[in-house]
């Protein structure tokens, strides 16, 4: 199980996750955080005010890739799964 | 419809000027996100799962040509290119960009709709009846007092933070198709003695604890309608639980003092509030109800159907066109005006998303609503649109026009006409997916919904009940069991005249497990009714027994029930 730092962009609500220098669309850009720094970049992100709802969430590496443990957040990641056009990624969500 | 006065326009852009700024401030820095949320959620502006969500207010669902052709514009040139119909008659966009939020609000205010409203606890929009204005059954429409309520809670000062949102709704027949028992006030006008008036409930609702509403006044004279509506919103003002946000709605002050005792206490309310001239004047009433005037029907039409009829020679061969014909027979009802029908337009293509119309179809919709039916468009607490005013002789082009635009299945009130909230696919309180299911099972059943006949089926991603499962003939209820999707069964609800709660059958199941289930259940349905019975009359007559055995003692592996 590992942590990885999630949120929302300001001005789209974009889902975005951190890649160990700023922050990206694709979850399969996100690094891996140990808890405390999670927590540390947690903390200066939301002081800028500029990524909204940001959250420490689990995953697991399956396949070389993240995933994350809860559904919500595959489906936050993946997009909705009932518009396949409209996924920010090709990952099956489930 | 009503048009706004320069009052009601002044105050939309005035609104629209001051979410502007503050817009401007957050973007700049100068408003933390702490202090902005509650800002745009006042003008309906929610972060969702993936984006900002904008949620539109349609007043008793009720649209002209020209807005619903603004929700076109503003799904092509805001969102992704489509909108969502609620079952509250809005509409919400899932895609929308925060710094481009203040020009859309400017852009609706052009045709006097805004978002103010629609979030937070206090009033939100009111809800009335489809039909109103064309209803057979109706004893007047019921709009003129809807936007009355409009005019009354927009910005009520005494009534903005009330302990939980506040839901109202009027209709004018003894047929509810508004679901008017469940909500927070609902209104029924009815005459007495050949004087109108309103027969008054009081706390109803779903979510996580779903009650009937009780009466609380038989008949309220048309005179006192305001202050006896304020009497009741400061009771719950007042009394109302502030502590406990599961049960701070009104429906659970009325249970816990009783129907009678909350009534004694909104009449010892309104004794009061009824000195201080709240009622609007006669001559206001008149106003607003002058906008509702019938339009310019043409008299003299037959109302029949029948090809051979001379008034009908265009008619085409019904045995040429079946699914003209299907469609007539399912999506079109009769009108008060002889020669005239109302047709409901699904939104339920079988395996699509409930409610979702594209920016395409709906300028189809406006063309339609202003060519056929005196540019008016209503929109469905069951997430379906109306025409109200089409003449008989133009259904077949009405027709025409919808099917080339995607829009005419013929499912009103069948299994495939399944109302779904969004679910987690887009809600952040969802805890399952609710669109899937209901594609799913529109699939499984399109093939037997003649057979099975009227069946309501209603899918909610968690226990805030936005897709009504306590109201559907067949209920499901997205829960979340140790971290996965999971989804109750309930039976024998319903929205209409006949209010009842749909009661859970048994354990729950996963998402395959559920679709199987329900299969279980319609199969039954077949097996067990009498002639002309619906499944909820099934239902009603044998109670859950039958349908229990029929779905657990067919579990499978793979489906196995979860408690």
């Amino acid at each position: 199980m590992v942590k990885l730092l999630t949120g929302n962009e300001l001005l789209r609500g974009d889902v975005l996750w951190w890649d160990g220098k700023g922050w990206s669309l694709s979850i399969a850009d996100a690094v891996a955080l140990e808890p405390a720094e999670g927590a540390s970049i947690l903390e200066r992100e939301a002081a800028g005010e500029r990524i909204s709802d940001l959250a420490l969430i689990d995953a697991e590496v399956v396949g070389g890739r993240f995933r994350p443990v809860k559904i919500r957040e595959r489906i936050r990641g993946f997009g909705p799964t009932v518009r396949p056009d409209l996924a920010v990624a090709e990952q099956d969500w489930r | 419809m009503y048009q706004y006065d320069n009052i009601d326009q002044a105050v939309v852009d005035a609104r629209v000027a001051e979410y502007r700024d503050q817009l401007e401030r957050r973007l700049s820095g100068a408003l933390d996100e702490d202090h902005f949320r509650p800002l745009r959620l006042k003008n309906g502006l929610y972060l969702q799962m993936h984006a900002y969500m904008l949620r539109v207010a349609i007043p008793y669902g009720t649209l002209s040509g020209q807005q619903m052709r603004m929700l076109g514009h503003v799904a092509r040139r805001y969102d992704r290119g489509y909108g969502h119909f609620t079952t509250r008659q809005n509409i919400q966009y899932n895609w929308i960009r925060l710094h481009e939020s203040a020009d859309l609000l400017a852009e609706l205010a052009t045709v006097e709709m805004h978002a103010i409203q629609t979030s937070g606890n206090c009033i939100r929009n009111i809800s009335s009846d489809q039909y109103a204005g064309a209803a057979v059954d109706e004893v007047e429409d019921p709009r003129p007092w809807a936007e009355l309520l409009r005019q009354w809670s927009s910005f009520h000062p005494e009534f903005s933070y009330l302990p939980r949102k506040f839901k109202i709704a009027v209709i004018a027949s003894d047929t509810d198709r508004a679901a008017m028992k469940l909500h927070d006030i609902g209104l029924q006008i009815v005459q007495r003695d050949g004087e109108t008036g309103f027969r008054v409930y009081v706390g109803g609702g779903m979510g996580r604890t779903p009650i009937v509403a009780p009466v609380i006044r038989e008949f309220l004279p048309a005179g006192d309608f305001l202050s006896y509506c304020e009497a009741i919103l400061r009771v719950y003002n007042r009394y109302g639980r502030r502590d406990n946000i599961y049960k701070a709605r009104i429906k659970i002050l009325v249970h816990d003092l009783g129907a009678a005792e909350f009534a004694r206490q909104v009449e010892e309310e309104h004794a009061h509030v009824k000195t201080l001239g709240l009622d609007a004047p006669e001559a206001e009433i008149a106003r607003i109800r002058d906008f509702f005037a019938p339009p310019a029907f043409q008299t003299g039409l037959s109302d029949t159907l029948d090809r051979s009829d001379p008034d009908f020679a265009l008619w085409p061969d019904f045995a040429l066109w079946p699914d003209f014909a299907l469609w007539v027979d399912r999506q079109v009802v009769a009108h008060k005006v002889p020669g005239y029908r109302i047709v409901n337009i699904s939104l339920k293509p079988v395996g699509q998303i409930p409610g979702d119309a594209s920016a395409d179809q709906m300028d189809v919709l406006a063309d339609l609503a202003e060519r056929y039916s005196f540019d008016e468009i209503r929109v469905t607490h069951a997430q379906n649109l109306v025409l109200p005013h089409v003449r008989a002789a133009d259904l077949k082009a009405v027709w025409e026009a919808l099917n080339a635009a995607g829009l005419a299945d013929a499912n009103l009130d069948l299994a495939t006409d399944i109302i779904a909230c969004p679910g987690m696919d887009y809600c952040t309180l969802a805890n399952a997916r609710s669109i899937p299911v209901a594609q799913q099972l529109a699939r499984l059943l399109a093939p037997r919904e003649s057979e099975l006949g009227e069946l309501k089926i209603k899918v909610s991603g968690c226990i805030n009940g936005c897709g009504h499962h306590h109201a559907g003939h067949i209920g499901i209820l997205g829960v979340d069991r140790k971290g996965n999707e999971n989804y109750q069964l309930l039976l024998g609800g319903s929205g209409a005249e006949d209010t009842s709660l749909a009661q859970i059958l048994g354990p729950g199941f996963d998402e395959a497990g559920i679709v199987g289930a329900v299969e279980r259940v319609t199969t039954a349905y077949l097996s067990l009714r009498a002639d002309g019975e619906r499944f909820l009359d099934t239902y009603r007559r044998l109670g859950a027994a039958p349908f229990k055995a029929a779905v657990y003692g067919a579990a499978v592996n793979g489906e196995a029930a979860h408690g």
